[in-house]
């Protein structure tokens, strides 16, 4: 029983040693700036296309879905409102962390992986260099400025994408977007970046823990590549669960 | 170099473990300044592990290490970067980083240790030197993927002697190369060892190669090895050979005792010339 749990328990340890030490070293030098704007360029300016692809056609569904279900109550004209509150709260960042989680996720402990197997991890102490400072805190940093800007562009499409179907099903332009646009309240766009940016840590960190503490060769690199996209997808949804659960029972009041 | 300066490299009862596997076992030896040391061993015997215990890479489970006298079993990783930036390591796999040219990685050393300072200029002059040292002066902009496998071995050679460190340790430097590049890159390796009385860590699979490294001076003057063995007594006391088996250190002498040794394991690794 107590062998049985001790994998799981180290590897919880493990994650949170390495999340304390990432933090640590954001306040501490040397800082690897060019590090952090390549990673941001990788993580962010990579991401956009699957990002806004995803968030365009998430909305233009979800408009389809709820026009369906509202015409059967005859508010066909609050399309636009389901379909914003839906997305920004929820939705948006969601599927943009998930797109994220599947692409950067896997890219990092797949980088950081192979690295560790061809002794590259252990050259960089050798030289000097702690592998968190120079690995892990830049991916880190770089994954919470991007993901809720990510998040933003997601709604924005998405939103975009519903305004076409509710063309498409003769909802005045006006309308949509003026039901939009009241539908939104503080505490929405709170809870919309909020989430991305807990999701940012789970993705960066996700990754990187799996990708540092691969073993066995290249065979141990794609082991710790599936292992982390599926970590950080279902931390994602435990972790928006969490988050809702704050702002619906009201802990945070806007 | 007195008698009784302190060893550059001292293990004492050093014992390495992985999940209740033992990779080292109560090993003991010293290796003083100026010294050369030739690890032979099977594969999974522990040299590796020797190597990157030297520079704190690895803990020990019990047993102590001295580099330069100074006892690192303890010492904090934030501690250890001034030992480590007195010794050049040449990983097995050559370890350059994927990312980045082989000028980068040649300069990566002297440009991100704490304990030593180097001005832009001059980093990149030591650079060219280095990759002139290793023939690889033509291949500054290159990728580690771009090279061949000996190529990048030479360039890893020149990232750890770059900054020259008076400790060096070369992991399997002719692995997997052919009997030309290998005999290259250890006149290299004998070079850098000669220029500047370097102490030296070899593990090798190559009985030639401990061989070559325990006969052979770099001459300065006019550039080439020449065969020494027999004519200076200091010399030819200077290297020592090491043979390990599953982790256990079985053999610790000079080349002529290898020689002579009768153990089954140990002669396994001599070339046998009749
Ligand atoms: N990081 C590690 N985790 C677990 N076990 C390890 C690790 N590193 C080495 N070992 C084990 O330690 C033993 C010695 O390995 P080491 O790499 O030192 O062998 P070696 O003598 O260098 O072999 P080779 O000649 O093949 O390079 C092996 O049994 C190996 O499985
Ligand atoms: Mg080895």
């Amino acid at each position: 029983m107590l062998e049985f749990l001790k994998s799981p328990i180290q590897t919880v340890q493990g994650f949170f040693i390495l999340a304390g030490q990432a933090l640590r070293n954001i306040i501490r030098t040397p800082h690897y700036s060019q590090d952090i704007f390549l990673q941001m360029d990788i993580i962010g300016v990579g991401s956009l296309p699957i990002v806004i692809l995803t968030g365009f056609f998430s909305g233009a569904v979800l408009a389809l879905q709820m026009s369906r279900a509202l015409s059967e109550y005859g508010q066909v004209g609050r399309t636009g409102q389901v379909v914003a509150i839906t997305l920004v709260r929820e939705l948006g960042p969601v599927l943009t962390a998930l797109m994220v989680a599947g692409r950067n996720s896997s890219g990092i402990a797949s980088e950081l992986g192979s690295m560790k197997v061809t002794e590259q991890i252990d050259a960089m102490r050798a030289l000097g260099t702690d592998p968190v400072q120079k690995l892990v805190t830049p991916r880190l940093i770089a994954t919470c400025t991007v993901l809720p800007l990510l998040t933003v562009i997601a709604d924005f499409i998405g939103m975009f994408g519903g305004s076409v179907v509710a063309a498409m099903i003769n909802i005045p332009a006006t309308q949509y977007w003026t039901s939009v646009w009241r539908a939104l309240g503080w505490s929405d766009v709170v809870q919309g970046l909020m989430k991305p940016f807990c999701f940012a840590f789970a993705i960066a960190l996700v990754g990187c823990y799996y990708g540092l503490s691969t073993t066995g060769g290249t065979q141990g690199v794609g082991r710790a590549t599936t292992q982390a996209v599926v970590v950080a997808s279902v931390l994602v949804f435990v972790l928006t669960f969490f988050i809702t659960k704050i702002f619906v029972s009201g802990v945070v009041n806007l | 170099m007195t008698p009784d300066s302190p060893p550059v490299l001292k293990f004492e009862h050093v014992t390495v473990s992985f999940d209740g596997q033992v990779a080292l076992d109560d090993v003991s030896f010293e290796v003083r300044e100026g010294d050369s040391r030739i690890l032979f061993g099977a594969a999974g015997s522990g040299k590796t592990v020797l190597l990157k215990a030297s520079l704190g890479l690895t803990r020990p489970d019990s047993g102590r290490i001295f580099v330069f006298g100074q006892d690192i079993t303890l010492l904090k990783e934030s501690q250890l970067s001034d030992i480590r930036s007195k010794v050049g390591m040449l990983f097995q796999e050559s370890a350059l980083f994927d990312s980045m040219t082989i000028e980068e990685n040649v300069a990566y050393p002297l440009f991100n240790q704490k304990a030593i300072h180097c001005e832009a200029a001059e980093g990149r002059q030591k650079v060219v030197d280095a990759l002139r040292f290793v023939e690889l002066e033509n291949t500054l902009a290159k990728f580690p993927s771009e090279l061949s496998g000996g190529m990048r071995r030479r360039a890893a050679i020149a990232r750890a002697v770059v900054t020259g460190p008076p400790l060096l340790l070369y992991d399997s430097p002719t692995a997997g190369l052919d009997p030309i590049t290998a005999n290259n890159i250890i006149a290299l390796i004998v070079k850098a060892r000669d220029a500047s009385r370097t102490t030296t860590l070899m593990v090798t699979h190559r009985y030639q190669d401990g061989n070559l490294v325990a006969k052979f001076r770099y001459n300065l003057e006019d550039g080439r090895l020449e065969h020494v063995a027999g004519r200076d007594p200091g010399f030819d006391a200077s290297t020592r050979f090491m043979v390990f088996r599953e982790g256990r250190l079985v053999f610790d002498g000079t080349q002529r005792e290898l020689e002579e040794s009768s153990d089954p394991y140990i002669s396994k690794f001599v070339l046998k010339r009749d």
